[in-house]
């Protein structure tokens, strides 16, 4: 299995293993084998032993963020709903469409009761009865594996009315996205699920654990998040907490893709980690292809803006990759090396985001259009040394000024995610766009996100294998 | 409105300070104040979305200016605004540019070139050149999403203006978006035309030419039109609209937003059939009946002083009785006048009836305590509706009672025998009556106790539900004919239940016809003088003014044809009026037509009742005549004229002063302006509405007589018409006068014994001018008879779109009027042993007619409910109008 790894520290300490303890057993996504390794028990103690509050103050304690992306505290979500107000739910945002991200995948597909019992702890901490599961339309797999253990959930009793007897009864709706990336964003699941157009909410109100799904108080977590919720429950907050770094607590999983030896998901202490461990470590994605150079790579999902050589030795934790021009997002690594157009690379990204904008407001759904058709003529050996400059205005009339985290003339944030990796790309090799553009031409755009105007470090800077 | 501090917030706008309005939108307060910020998916009268991004500037609230769009953010105190900073103006162009990347700019083809939003704003805002060098996206050129509007999908900008208006303003969510991103469309669903009544209105609002209209589509430029604010007429709710012409040629209606009234909208048949006024069928000469008795064309001379001699010889024969005149809702209030005056005031006649059996009697418009549209929809309020489907009749009052219902919680009762627009989402509580009994079920919604027994076909549940709302706050009734074989006397004897029983409750006319209600306050019903004041109240006043008066009330249209029906008039005008086809009793109106010895038609078109005529003289029409127009409310608002009308056709009033002329008479008038300002002098609710008054800013959007206006801020009634010429503080008092609260006779005005038409006697004031006020009549309500196991009882309502003159002359709408149908309660089938769909034979005693029919769940069992007016089945040749209901056989033919 190659896109799974038993994962230490470096192999200095052992580290448990929080949500993905199951990969590796080939029928993990079954009933059996779930309880043989201890499944459910954590939603027995709650449910029998805990008050809802209790259970939410271990998750509280254990400071568990988002995993969706926005690293949120789930605790803090939590407590947003109003208090009294009755029906609330909770929904599972399993539509992962990111590009290079696929932890949430795996989750479902390989250990999917771990998420039904996440599911249900959550339920019986904020008082709901009923949740919904959404899972992204393309994932076949995943959405049968959880219709499989929800069924089987169903008939053992874990799910549905009285739950192991007692009197906490939860009913969990399966539901398919239909392919639209615009969807994981939580509002416009909201709109999907009620059988709307999946559109982002306009906002006011701010918050779905207000006025959510149904204008019903709704906690919309990710899948990840909620799989962490039965270890926690079983082991306690504070074991959480005395994981992963001050502000990122626990374990968390990033996907690695692109140049690398061994692409795959891997379970790493949240916080301490680098990327050059990630990257680079025998344990991880184990290096470069063929030994070649790496070029730039992208550390948190299509989004985010591109990180290079210098940026390696940086901890996988928001705070620090925020501060250095880009973000952490949803954990998806994308790795680039010395081979890569970047030019096709940035026009593949831009195609994405032109092809999910929802078309709603002018500014994403014709610029991101239009970004793309450039870049696209460019690659056909239509460019002109105009177009640069051209590009980065077009992405300053959606992101005002290039900045880092984007000012946005958008509804959301989807317009200026396509703004990141041109300006990434340009910034940083303005000779490959020179060379599709006829000639070199000057940037007179100012650009401001601390990222894309990094500068190569003039001494190689501690070791690279 | 005077603003308190505590509803205001100071904000700064380009450096200038503005009082805003709390909650109140950042561009809506900056366009109070003068500064514009460009748009495109904002429109006032609709919810914001901040979806183009046009609108997009620097707002401060404390933590640095970031780019907000305006039309989202609400303004709080302390804001600053930039409309015009360096970063707003790169914004805006960019998002103008980024509008134009996938436009055609197709602008000296497009309709909309020269009044484009998306051209100006371009040239005020936007980029000089386009960058723009890629293939734009294609689709099929105009695409038809209705029988009326075609979409060009190229042009869209996706600003959701017509996706918006369909679905929160007109309630037809027919036209969505489809597919996404750049290649996001608007479009219809396969078999689901954007068939709404509303439909024009969104080209109205469309900020580009993707939507346009089949009737205007390459008509003309904006630049050749010549336009002049109106009134529309094709109802009575009296929407404010631009009269567009171009080379002497009425080529489009736009609604002007008018708070009172239209909010801008207008319903498409309004908006369409101007196509009617251009119409090839138009009247231009006079026709009259030669000793061959066919119509032959005739100059004015002969037709008048055939006329005249008609007239002469009838006064000879019986006196003024003779004469009579039915119609008028189509008129002027001038015209109207003129026609008043020539009748009752010239000739001595009171046989003059505005309305054909198919509205209200006078005294139930006149007498009960009058609302207005924003009376109704103020928030927090009940509206008790027992008149016709608003949607098919008054269409854009259907809108505001729709957004009441919708935005500030308007609770609506509905009294109807058969489901209406208003019954699945708008109304709080239906109650299905049975045909004929309004009054037991009106008096047991408002009679103070518990109702525990079925009445009237309605289950008590629903009476508690609708007792309830009643009970939540200050009551309006819409008032009308909701069903035309239901008589008027069941309707109004409700009215006046409510009206006894409810303290405050106020009434908003229902009945339909373009100026009905201004021909009724000028006296054309029998028994009125104008100025809403009674024959007898009003002698001695109009006695000094007028050469003379009728000796007593006459005859309503019913009584007018049966007379005729008997020989006994002798010369029958119809005033633009179809009795034919629009009097509820057929075999009356063709007996009465044919039992006149004269009958002399003014009229636009040869309908089937003009051809009757002996002489026919064409009348101008819309846009052909200037004056002014009384709404459903009383309101008062001035028609434009603007096209010349066709071949030697006149204004009414011109044929009423030739026509006294010829007859030894004076009207005494010699124009519009002198017949408004005897208006104003005579008639006692008109007192002080001068031209100037409707010329002012508060008068421009319309005055409405005869009513207490709101309370102004020092708590005392104030008069619309007081306030619209507020340098004559002569005419207030006299106009205060005018608008005493209606003597309406306290006791039960229900009573066995009197019958229709005997008014209590007004004490005259012995100061002129005579107090204005209709009582209201006492009738005698017969209980309907009940349903014999084999009848079904027969509800007629009218549709939008029927074989009406202005439909029917209008191309773009003729096809819309479907044909007739039956629709019955879908278990009724079986028991009457027909099929769905299958033609059936309905007879009354009157008469029989074969339709199809169709299944319709809103139909209750034992009812049958036919359509007015439609072709392939008359149901006026099955009403009995001398009974209160009217019971049918369906069988198969």
């Amino acid at each position: 299995m190659t896109d799974v790894d038993a994962t230490t520290d470096g192999g200095s300490r052992e580290l448990p293993r929080i949500v993905s303890s199951r990969w590796d057993l080939a029928d993990g996504y079954t009933l059996d084998r779930y309880r043989e390794t201890g499944g459910y028990r954590a939603l027995a103690k709650a449910v029998t032993e805990m008050t809802p509050a209790q259970v939410a103050d271990q998750v509280k304690g254990a400071s568990l963020l988002g995993r969706g992306g926005a690293g949120f505290p789930a605790g803090v979500k939590w407590g947003f709903c109003p208090p009294g107000v009755f029906p609330r739910y909770i929904v599972v945002n399993g539509d992962e469409s990111e590009p290079g991200t696929y932890k949430d995948r795996l989750l479902m597909e390989r250990d999917p009761h771990q998420l039904i019992e996440g599911v249900l702890i959550a339920c019986y901490a904020i008082g709901a009865s009923q949740a919904f599961l959404y899972v992204r339309g393309e994932m076949a797999l995943a959405q049968e594996r959880l219709a499989g253990a929800l069924n089987d959930a169903y008939a053992a009793g874990l799910v549905g009315d009285h739950i192991l007897g007692t009197d906490f009864s939860v009913d969990i709706v399966l539901h398919w996205g239909a392919g639209a990336y615009i969807v994981g964003e939580e509002t416009a699941l909201l709109e999907s699920l009620e059988g709307n157009r999946g559109m982002p909410r306009l906002k006011p109100p701010y918050f779905p654990a207000a006025k959510g799904l149904y204008m019903q108080p709704t906690v919309v977590n990710n899948v990840e998040t909620l799989s962490n919720l039965p270890w926690i429950v079983e082991n306690g907050g504070a074991a959480f907490g005395d994981l992963g770094a001050e502000s990122s607590k626990g374990t968390r999983l990033f996907a690695v893709s692109g140049h690398v030896r061994n692409p795959g998901v891997f379970e790493v202490e949240f916080g301490v980690t680098t990327f050059r461990d990630i990257i680079f470590g025998e344990r991880y994605a184990d290096g470069i292809r063929d030994g070649n150079e790496l070029k730039a790579f992208i550390p948190g999902g299509a989004s985010a803006a591109w990180f290079f050589e210098e940026h390696l030795d940086l901890p996988l934790e928001a705070g620090a990759v925020g501060a250095a021009g880009s973000m952490l997002g949803s954990g998806a690594i994308v790795v680039m090396d010395e081979t890569t157009d970047v030019v096709k690379a940035a026009w593949r990204i831009v195609r994405f985001f032109a092809h999910e904008s929802c078309g709603k407001c002018t500014p994403c759904r014709e610029g991101t259009a239009w970004l793309e058709k450039v870049l696209r003529r460019m690659l056909d050996g239509y460019g002109r040394p105009a177009d640069v400059n051209k590009l980065l205005d077009i992405c300053d009339n959606i992101s005002p000024s290039i900045a880092w985290p984007p000012k946005q003339t958008t509804i959301c944030p989807l317009g200026p995610s396509a703004v990141a990796p041109i300006a990434s790309a340009i910034l940083r090799f303005r000779d490959e766009f020179a060379a599709y553009c006829g000639g070199a031409a000057e940037v007179t755009v100012p650009v401001n996100g601390k990222a894309y105007l990094s500068t190569p470090p003039t001494v190689s800077a501690g070791a690279t294998p | 409105m005077t603003a308190t501090a505590a509803d205001t917030v100071g904000i700064t706008v380009d450096g200038q300070p503005i009082e805003a309005m709390k909650g109140e939108l950042v561009i809506a307060a900056a366009e109070r104040n003068g500064i514009y910020i460009p748009r495109f998916c904002y429109h006032s009268r609709m919810k914001p979305v901040g979806m183009c991004r046009m609108c997009i500037v620097e707002i401060d609230t404390g933590r640095g200016p970031a780019l907000q769009p305006s039309c989202m953010i609400e303004c709080t105190d302390g804001m600053t605004v930039s409309t015009g900073s360096p970063v707003t103006r790169k914004a805006q162009e960019g998002v103008l540019e980024f509008l134009l990347v996938n436009h055609p700019l197709d602008c000296p083809v497009c309709d909309k070139g020269g009044e484009c939003p998306l051209q100006d704003q371009t040239m005020a805002y936007g980029p000089g050149e386009s960058r723009f060098v890629e293939e734009k996206r294609h689709f099929e050129k105009p695409i038809p999403v209705s029988d009326l509007v075609l979409l060009d999908r190229e042009r869209c900008i996706l600003c959701d203006r017509c996706t918006r208006f369909a679905k929160d303003v007109a309630g037809d969510p027919l036209i969505h978006f489809m597919d996404r991103g750049s290649q996001t469309e608007v479009n219809t669903f396969p078999e689901h035309p954007f068939a709404s009544y509303f439909s024009g209105n969104t080209v109205q609002i469309c900020p580009v030419g993707a939507l346009t209209s089949t009737p205007y589509r390459f008509k003309a430029r904006p630049w050749d039109l010549e336009q002049v604010e109106s009134t529309c007429t094709s109802c009575s709710v009296g929407c404010r609209v631009v009269v567009q012409s171009s080379r002497n040629r009425l080529v489009r209606y736009q609604g002007v937003d008018n708070d009172a009234v239209n909010w801008g909208w207008l319903c498409d048949k309004g908006r369409f059939d101007f196509e009617a006024v251009n119409s090839e069928d138009r009247l231009g000469e006079p026709l009259v009946r030669d000793a061959a008795l066919s119509l032959k064309p005739a100059t004015w001379s002969e037709a008048l002083s055939r006329t005249a001699e008609a007239v002469k010889e009838g006064l000879d024969r019986s006196g003024p009785e003779g004469f009579a005149v039915i119609g008028g809702a189509r008129l002027t209030n001038e015209e109207c006048y003129a026609w008043v005056k020539l009748a009752k005031g010239v000739i001595g006649s009171d046989h003059v009836d505005a309305q054909l059996g198919d509205g209200l009697p006078a005294e139930v418009v006149l007498g009960l305590p009058r609302a207005t549209i924003d009376d109704a929809c103020r928030p927090g309020g009940t509206v008790v509706v027992m008149g016709p489907d608003l949607k098919e009749e008054l269409p854009v009052l259907y809108l505001r009672l729709r957004h009441a219902v919708r935005e500030s919680g308007v609770k609506v009762v509905e009294l109807a025998s058969v489901a209406t627009s208003l019954t699945d989402q708008l109304a709080a509580v239906s109650l299905r009556y049975r045909p004929g009994c309004a009054l037991p079920v009106v008096r047991a919604l408002v009679g103070r106790h518990d109702v525990d027994d079925e009445v009237g076909g309605v289950a008590p549940e629903a009476l508690r539900a609708a007792q309830q709302v009643l009970g939540d706050g200050p009551v309006t009734v819409v008032l009308g004919r909701g069903n035309l074989a239901e008589s008027a006397r069941s309707i109004g004897a409700a009215a006046a239940a409510i009206h006894h029983s409810l303290a405050d409750v106020r009434f908003l006319s229902g009945l339909r016809r373009a100026n009905v209600h201004g021909a009724l306050e000028l006296g054309m019903a029998p028994g009125l003088l104008p100025g809403r004041v009674t024959l007898d109240g009003g002698r001695e006043w109009f006695a000094d003014r007028w050469p003379t008066l009728p000796k007593a009330r006459g005859l309503d249209a019913a009584g007018i044809l049966r007379a005729a029906a008997d020989g006994k008039i002798d010369t029958l005008v119809l005033l633009g009026s179809d009795p034919l086809a629009d009097f509820l009793d057929r075999d009356l109106a063709r007996r009465g037509l044919a039992g006149a010895r004269t009958v002399v038609a003014l009229d636009q078109f040869l309908t089937e009742s003009v051809k009757q005529a002996d002489v026919v003289l064409p009348v101008a029409g819309y846009g052909e005549v200037e004056g002014t127009t009384t709404n459903l409310e009383g309101r008062v608002s001035t028609l434009a004229r603007t096209v010349t009308a066709p071949g030697t056709a006149q204004a009414d009033w011109i044929v009423a002063a030739e026509l006294a002329d010829r007859l030894g008479g004076d009207l005494g008038v010699g124009s519009v302006a002198d017949l408004a300002a005897e208006i104003e002098a005579v008639a006692p609710v008109f007192s002080g509405l001068t031209a100037e008054a409707l010329r002012s800013p508060v008068g421009r959007e319309g005055v409405v007589v005869g009513m207490p206006s709101r309370r102004s801020g020092n708590g005392a009634e104030e008069s619309e018409v007081a306030k619209a010429a507020p340098d004559e503080p002569t005419v207030d008092e006299a106009a205060t006068r005018g608008q005493t609260a209606p003597a309406v006779a306290d006791e039960a005005v229900v009573a066995a014994e009197s019958n229709q038409g005997t008014t209590p006697e007004l004490e005259p004031t012995g100061v002129l001018p005579p107090t204005s006020g209709v009582p209201l009549p006492v009738w005698t309500v017969i209980d309907p008879p009940s349903v014999d196991a084999y009848s079904l009882r027969l509800v007629v309502t009218r549709k939008l779109y029927d074989r009406g003159t202005l439909v029917r002359s209008s191309p773009s709408l003729a096809d819309l009027a479907e044909p007739a149908i039956l629709h019955l309660h879908p278990q009724d089938f079986d028991r009457l042993g027909v099929a769905a769909g299958a033609d059936v034979r309905i007879t009354s005693t009157k008469g029989n007619v074969t339709v199809p029919t169709v299944p319709d769940p809103g139909v209750p069992r034992s009812v049958a409910h036919l359509h007015a007016n439609r072709a392939g089945g008359r149901a006026n040749v099955l009403i009995d109008g001398n009974s209160p209901v009217t019971d049918v056989r369906v069988e198969r033919p």
